[in-house]
C-alpha cells in the first residue's frame, strides 16, 4: 500500500488549509457588519447597550491581531468553539450536516459520472450519427438550465401533479422509521434532488467521455486491435473505454470539492439540511468559528477525494503506477 | 367533488341533491363547534438561535415560542386587550405603580405552580436588563413587589403611561419560570433553546434545518383548549417549494407572506386554499425612505418634500405589493385607530411640483440632466424593500436626481446605515408595535448614539420634535397622550425627516380545514390555543 504517498498528500494539504483559513478570516473581516449586526437585523430592535454587550460576549471587542491569534490557535488545536449563529458547539452543528451533504453529493456525483460515461461512450462510438446529436444536445440543454428551476419543475411534476415523490426534506416528519423502511424513506426523498444535481452536471461527463472515446478511436492501438481481428465489444470496452475513463476520473476528483459548496441552491429548493445552506448561513451571520469548521471539513473531503482519485488512476493506468513506484523507490 | 358525484347519481331529485351539496360544503366551513385533535403543519419562518421570547421579542421567535411561553395579555379584535396570565391590572394616579392580578390555577409545563414571583423575576431579571424592547420600555422600572402569590406590583421611578405598558404587554411580557432560570446565566440557559412555559403547547423536538414540533399541553388552564394535538413547523427555505407544499397538503399554512405575492392569486384560485390578509394589524410594517441629513442637499426640507412629491405611492401599492398595502400619510398606520390622524400635510404625486421645489432649493438640472446624485441602500430582507428601491431610483431619476443602488446582506446593511451612516438614502421597513413609544418615535428622536438599529441614525435632530416625543412619553392622561401623538404625526408630515411611503401587513395562506385563522391582530405570533382542524 502506498502509505508514503498518502502521508505526502496529507502533509501537502496542511499549507493549503492554513492559506484558506487565513483567507476566510480576512474576507469576513472585510465584509460590512459583524455577527452582532447580523443578529440585530434578525431581531428587529435593540439599543446601543445591547449591541455593546453582545460584542463583548462574542469576543468582537478585542483588537484585530488578538482575534486573529485566537482564531489561528483554535484552528490549529482543532478547538472550534461555539457557533455564534446557532448557539451550539460548532463540531456538533457541522457533524449533523456533513453526512447529509456527502450522501446527496456522493449519489449525485456517481449518478452523473455513470450516466455520463455510458451516454458519452455511446455518443463517441456513434460519432456524428443521430444518437450522438440527441445525447449531446440533451446534455447541453440540461446543463444550461438553472438548477433551482429544474428542481422546481421536478417538484411540480413528481410531487404536486403525480404525487409519486415527496417534495422536500430528507425524511418523513414524525414517522420515526427504522431499518429498511428508514432507508427507503431517505432514498425516496433523495430521488429528486440527486437527479436534479446529476442532470445539471451530466453534460460535463458526456463531453469528456465522448471526446476521449473519439481520441482513443483514432489512436494507433485501436487500429492495431482492429487489425488483429478482435471482437468489436472487446475493442470498445478495453481499448477505447478504459483509457477514455482517465479524464473522467480526474474530473470526479475536481468536482468533489466544487459540489460540496455548490449545492446551496439545490439544498434550498429541496429543504435539505446540508453543508451548502449551512455555509450560506455562516456567511450571512458572520459566524467565523462555524465557517472555519465548514471549510476545514470541505478541505478534508477534497483532499480525501483526490487521494481516492490518485489510487484509482494507478489501477486504471499502469503507466502511472509504474512511475509512482519508481518515484517512491528512489525517494 | 362529492357534491357533483352525488348530483349526477340523483339527477331526478335536484332539490335533494342541492341541499345535500349545501350541507356537504357548509360542513367544514360553518361548523361552529371546534373539534379536538390533529396536527397542524405550517411552514417555519426563520430558525432563531434563541427561542426565548422574554429575551428576544421578535416575530421569528414569537411564531414558535408564543405557543409555549405566554405574556400577561394578548391583543384582541373586540376588547383591544385580552387577559392571559394577568386577569386584571390597574395603574395608580401618579403613574408610578401598576398592579397586576394574576390568573389562578396556572402551572408551568413541569408542574410547578405559576406565581407572582415568576412575574417579578421575569420583569426585573430578564425584560428590563436583557430584552431588546424591554430594555427601553422598562428602563424606569425600579422594583416588582409581590404582596401575595397572585399579585405583582410594578413600581416605576418616573411616571409611566399605563396605556404604553398595556399596548406593549403582548410583545414584551412573556413570563419565564423563575425556578428554571434563577441563579443561572439567563442568556445561556438551556431552556432558551427548549422553552418551558404555561402555554397551550409544550416543547417537543427541534431538528435544525428540518422541523420544530410542539405537543398539546393537557393541563392548559383554559378549559378544553388547545384543540390541536401538535404543531409542526416545517423548514422549507424556498418560496416556490412552500407554495407547492401548500398544494400537496404537506403544509397547511404559511404565515408572514412566506409565499411570494405573485403566487397569491394562483393559490387563492385553488380549491381548498385561501389567501387571508388579516391578522397582523398589531405588527404593521412601514416602507420608508430613510434620509441621511448629513448630506447638505438632503438636510434641505424643500428637497425632501420634492422627493415625496416625486414618488407615486399608489404605484408602489399596485406594482410592488400587488394591492396588498396602503399608501401611508405618516408614521402611524391607519389600522391603529386610537392614535391615527389623517389631518396632516399630504404630498400628492406630482413630478412637476417636485422639479419646481428642487429648482427653488437651488439644485437646477445640470448639463447631463442631473441635479445631484445619491446612493440608495434598500433593506435586503424583503423582496418588497428591494423592489421599492428600484422604483424609487427610477422615480427620483425622473425629476433629475441620479440614484445609485448599493446592496449588502442584512448584517452589512445594518452596519452601514445605523452605525457607519454610510448612505444617502435607504429603503427601511420599521415595524409599528401597537404604540408610538415602542418603536416609532425612536425613528424621529434626536441624540441617539450610533449603533442603535432601526432608529434615527439620520442626523435629524429637531428640538421641537424631541420635546414633543418626551412630553408624550411622560403623559399619563390617555386622551392628552393621544392628542400629543396626533401632533407628532403632523410635525412628521411637515418636516419629513424620513418619507413614509406605504404600510403593509403580512398575508397568511391556509388550507380551508384550518379554523380560527387570523382571529386576532397578532395571530401568527399568538398562542393558537383556539386553532382547530375541521375533519
Amino acid at each position: 500500500m502506498p502509505w508514503r504517498f498518502l502521508g505526502r498528500r496529507l502533509r501537502q494539504a496542511v499549507p493549503v488549509l492554513l492559506l484558506v483559513a487565513v483567507g476566510v478570516f480576512f474576507l469576513l473581516e472585510m465584509a460590512e457588519g459583524d455577527a452582532v449586526d447580523a443578529y440585530l437585523a434578525a431581531t428587529g430592535a435593540g439599543d446601543a447597550g445591547l449591541a455593546a454587550q453582545l460584542r463583548e460576549d462574542y469576543g468582537l471587542t478585542d483588537s484585530l491581531a488578538t482575534r486573529f491569534a485566537t482564531y489561528v490557535v483554535r484552528l490549529v488545536t482543532l478547538d472550534f468553539g461555539q457557533s455564534v449563529a446557532f448557539s451550539r458547539p460548532v463540531t456538533e452543528v457541522v457533524a449533523s450536516r456533513l453526512p447529509v451533504t456527502l450522501l446527496l453529493m456522493g449519489s449525485a456525483l456517481c449518478l452523473s459520472a455513470a450516466l455520463g460515461v455510458i451516454l458519452g461512450g455511446i455518443a463517441g462510438w456513434r460519432r456524428g450519427g443521430p444518437t450522438d446529436t440527441a445525447i449531446t444536445v440533451s446534455a447541453l440543454v440540461l446543463n444550461a438550465m438553472p438548477g433551482f428551476w429544474l428542481g422546481l419543475l421536478g417538484i411540480i411534476l413528481f410531487a404536486v401533479k403525480l404525487r409519486w415523490l415527496p417534495l422536500g426534506g430528507i425524511g418523513t416528519i414524525g414517522a420515526d422509521l427504522t431499518g429498511l423502511a428508514a432507508i427507503v424513506d431517505t432514498a425516496r426523498h433523495l430521488v429528486l434532488p440527486v437527479t436534479t444535481l446529476a442532470l445539471t452536471y451530466l453534460a460535463l461527463y458526456v463531453r469528456l467521455m465522448r471526446a476521449a472515446m473519439i481520441a482513443a478511436g483514432d489512436s494507433g492501438w485501436a487500429l492495431a486491435a482492429r487489425a488483429r481481428g478482435l471482437p468489436v465489444r472487446r475493442i470498445v470496452m478495453r481499448h477505447l473505454a478504459r483509457p477514455a475513463l482517465l479524464p473522467v476520473v480526474t474530473m470526479i476528483g475536481l468536482q468533489a470539492g466544487a459540489m460540496l459548496g455548490g449545492s446551496v441552491v439545490i439544498e434550498t429548493v429541496f429543504a435539505i439540511p446540508g453543508l451548502g445552506r449551512l455555509s450560506y448561513e455562516a456567511v450571512t451571520q458572520r459566524d467565523l468559528p462555524l465557517l472555519a469548521a465548514i471549510l476545514l471539513a470541505g478541505t478534508v473531503v477534497v483532499v480525501l477525494a483526490n487521494i481516492v482519485v490518485d489510487l484509482a488512476y494507478r489501477r486504471l493506468d499502469p503507466r502511472v503506477a509504474d512511475a509512482a513506484e519508481r518515484a517512491e523507490g528512489s525517494a | 367533488m362529492t357534491a357533483n358525484t352525488f348530483r349526477r347519481r340523483t339527477s331526478g331529485h335536484l332539490v335533494a341533491a342541492v341541499s345535500a351539496a349545501i350541507v356537504a360544503m357548509a360542513a367544514p366551513l360553518g361548523a361552529e363547534t371546534p373539534v379536538r385533535g390533529g396536527t397542524l403543519t405550517v411552514a417555519a419562518d426563520t430558525e432563531p438561535r434563541n427561542l426565548n421570547p422574554a429575551i428576544v421579542a421578535s416575530n421569528g421567535v414569537f411564531y414558535v415560542s408564543s405557543k409555549i411561553v405566554e405574556p400577561l395579555a394578548e391583543m384582541d379584535y373586540e376588547t383591544g386587550l385580552r387577559p392571559v396570565l394577568a386577569t386584571g391590572w390597574e395603574g395608580s394616579a401618579d403613574g408610578r405603580t401598576i398592579t397586576f392580578t394574576l390568573r389562578e390555577g396556572v402551572t408551568w409545563h413541569d408542574g410547578t405552580p405559576f406565581t407572582s414571583a415568576d412575574v417579578s423575576f421575569s420583569a426585573m431579571e430578564v425584560w428590563k436588563p436583557l430584552q431588546n424592547l424591554g430594555r427601553t420600555i422598562f428602563a424606569d422600572l425600579e422594583a416588582v413587589e409581590t404582596p401575595d402569590a397572585k399579585t405583582a406590583v410594578f413600581r416605576f421611578a418616573r411616571p409611566t403611561p399605563l396605556q404604553l405598558i398595556e399596548n406593549a404587554l403582548p410583545a414584551v411580557s412573556a413570563v419565564l419560570p423563575k425556578h428554571l432560570y434563577e441563579g443561572t446565566n439567563i442568556a445561556e440557559n438551556p431552556a432558551n433553546a427548549a422553552p418551558v412555559g404555561t402555554g397551550p403547547f409544550v416543547w417537543g423536538e427541534y431538528r435544525p434545518g428540518e422541523f420544530y414540533r410542539l405537543e398539546r399541553n393537557p393541563n392548559y388552564w383554559a378549559e378544553g383548549q388547545p384543540y390541536l394535538d401538535s404543531i409542526v413547523y416545517r423548514v422549507l427555505p424556498d418560496a416556490g417549494a412552500k407554495a407547492a407544499a401548500l398544494e400537496t397538503g404537506d403544509i397547511q399554512l404559511t404565515a408572514f407572506s412566506a409565499v411570494p405575492l405573485t403566487d397569491m392569486a394562483r393559490l387563492d384560485a385553488i380549491d381548498g386554499i385561501s389567501v387571508i390578509p388579516g391578522g397582523y394589524e398589531g405588527i404593521t410594517y412601514h416602507i420608508t425612505v430613510e434620509i441621511n441629513h448629513r448630506r447638505a442637499e438632503l438636510a434641505n426640507p424643500l428637497v425632501r418634500k420634492a422627493m415625496r412629491h416625486a414618488i407615486d405611492t399608489a404605484f408602489i401599492k399596485d406594482v410592488v405589493f400587488l394591492g396588498y398595502a396602503t399608501p401611508s400619510t405618516g408614521p402611524i398606520p391607519a389600522t391603529a385607530a386610537d392614535f391615527y390622524t389623517d389631518d396632516v400635510t399630504t404630498y400628492a404625486f406630482d413630478p412637476a411640483r417636485a422639479e419646481q421645489l428642487l429648482d427653488e432649493a437651488g439644485y437646477p438640472r445640470g448639463a447631463d440632466g442631473n441635479r445631484f446624485s445619491l446612493r440608495l441602500r434598500p433593506a435586503p430582507w424583503f423582496a418588497m424593500t428591494r423592489d421599492t428601491g428600484d422604483y424609487v431610483r427610477q422615480a427620483l431619476q425622473q425629476v433629475g436626481i441620479a440614484v445609485e443602488i448599493v446592496t449588502a446582506d442584512p448584517g452589512g446593511h445594518i452596519r452601514a446605515v445605523y452605525t457607519d451612516h454610510d448612505f444617502d438614502l435607504a429603503i427601511g421597513s420599521p415595524v409599528w408595535r401597537n404604540d408610538p413609544a415602542i418603536s416609532t418615535t425612536i425613528l424621529f428622536q434626536g441624540g441617539l448614539p450610533a449603533g442603535v438599529p432601526f432608529s434615527n441614525q439620520y442626523g435629524y435632530d429637531d428640538a421641537a420634535m424631541n420635546d414633543l416625543i418626551a412630553r408624550a412619553a411622560a403623559e399619563l392622561d390617555r386622551d392628552a397622550r393621544i392628542a400629543l401623538y396626533r401632533e407628532f404625526q403632523q410635525k412628521v408630515a411637515e418636516d419629513l425627516p424620513i418619507l413614509n411611503l406605504v404600510d403593509f401587513t403580512f398575508i397568511t395562506v391556509a388550507r380551508d380545514e384550518v379554523q380560527n385563522v387570523a382571529n386576532n391582530p397578532r395571530w401568527a405570533t399568538a398562542s393558537w390555543a383556539d386553532t382547530w382542524i375541521a375533519q
